[in-house]
């Protein structure tokens, strides 16, 4: 059994890793509540925008440009949006996982994908498989701005327009809700899938012609997916800390309670042991 | 006098919203003015002024890019950085134009860099006269 100087500094250090967690816990509570401002405040721009390009696309007939088009599949993109640190649970490891398990299965060879890695321990865990990481950006803001990440997604779209890549997928942690994320994959170029749900769809004039608006819609449109699944996996790693943090408290004091518990044991059998000591004494005098 | 909803909206959040009556703009193909009643129409902006008359008064906001929708009601603006020339750090923009000059001079053969360049000196010049409202 342990004495009880050991339980004594196990309780301490143990409260001391509580204290830790906890106020690492309300900071990620902080900015969570900012991430999911951010993203809702980016939620106009991204409805507005949709509704636009889908009724340009859908609307002006024998609109044709690269970005809506397929063409045979050379080489494949691969947007992967993690944090820059760890201690959020199974928040970056959910998405490398699925990446990883994805690419295995999609490809034979490395030369057939490249890696755009938004955030630390996904370029980290793709340079270290020897996979082609072609762009990366690392040491976000917790809220970062569209300036802050507008060289690699413009460079990103670029890299679709001139043919390096043929398709470009997103792979980001979707924010549900404060205890729920579930990692997400978009197919984000070719733009296919431009939803026609919005009810009603506006017939524009164009000035000067649908071809030039597109010219510039369309990239425009594609980086703000994604700056849109930077800001909503921003919410969900704030979140997922959160809750990791949450549970490491908690943890920890279910910890302290145990070792309390056995200290004061132990304290207890010292002192009935001091006890019988002393009557056992007293015994061999008389 | 017949007024319109304005909104100019940035992937950061919205950054105006009202009535106005007048909006004039310079648009890939020119200047535009769109009065109530407009009839729907798409344009993508240069970097520019964004001029939004109210009540006698004009509001200025400057925009870098993006493009113009607009019906009958309601305009909205879609630009990847816009701000109320009151918002304007100078100061920002000021050192923007200084770094754009000085990367000018140096390199001036790349041609992608050299592009780029020159877009983000014209952003900044077009912060300083917005705030500066030198028109």
């Amino acid at each position: 059994m342990a004495s009880l100087r050991d339980i004594k500094a196990r309780i301490s250090s143990t409260k001391k890793m509580s204290h830790i967690t906890k106020a690492m816990e309300m900071t990620s509570a902080a900015k969570w509540n900012r991430g999911v401002m951010n993203a809702k405040s980016f939620v106009p721009y991204m409805e507005k925008i949709q509704e636009v390009t889908a009724s340009i696309a859908t609307g002006a007939s024998g609109v044709i440009h690269p970005m809506l088009t397929h063409r045979p599949v050379k080489k494949t993109g691969y947007i992967v949006i993690t944090s820059d640190r760890g201690l959020a649970g199974a928040f970056n490891s959910n998405v490398i996982r699925r990446v990883h398990q994805t690419i295995q299965s999609r490809h034979q060879s490395k030369d057939e994908f490249a890696i755009i890695a938004i955030g630390r321990v996904g370029r980290d865990f793709f340079v270290k498989q020897g996979y082609n990481v072609v762009l990366d950006i690392v040491g976000l803001h917790d809220q970062p701005n569209f300036q802050d990440i507008k060289d690699i997604t413009s460079s990103t779209v670029g890299m679709f327009s001139d043919a390096t890549f043929d398709e470009l997928y997103i792979y980001y942690s979707h924010y549900v809700s404060a205890i729920s994320q579930e990692v997400t994959d978009k197919k984000l170029l070719p733009l296919t899938d431009l939803s026609t749900t919005s009810h009603k769809l506006t017939s524009y004039e164009f000035e000067p012609n649908a071809e030039e608006i597109l010219e510039v819609l369309l990239p425009q449109y594609a980086e703000s997916l994604i700056y849109g699944a930077l800001l909503d996996s921003k919410a969900s790693e704030h979140a997922a800390r959160m809750t990791a943090m949450r549970n490491a408290t908690d943890n920890a004091n279910e910890l302290i309670r145990n070792y309390s518990l056995s200290y004061n044991r132990a304290r207890q059998a010292a002192i009935t042991q001091e006890i019988t000591e002393i009557v056992g004494g007293a015994a061999a005098l008389e | 006098m017949k007024t319109m909803k304005v909104s100019v909206v940035t992937p950061d959040g919205p950054v105006y919203e009202s009535d106005v009556e007048m909006v004039s703009t310079k648009a890939k193909t020119g200047e535009l003015g769109i009065l109530p009643g407009h009839v729907s129409t798409v344009a993508p902006l240069e970097i520019g002024a964004v001029r939004l008359k109210k009540d006698g008064k004009t509001v200025y906001v400057a925009v870098s890019g993006g493009f113009l929708e607009v019906r009958p009601d309601q305009v909205t603006i879609l630009a990847q950085a816009a701000e109320k020339s009151e918002d304007i750090d100078v100061e920002r923009a000021l050192r923007a134009k200084e770094r754009a000059e000085l990367r000018m001079k140096e390199q001036k053969l790349e041609h992608f860099d050299f592009k780029r360049n020159e877009l983000a000196l014209r952003r900044a010049i077009n912060r300083l006269t917005v705030a500066e409202r030198k028109f």
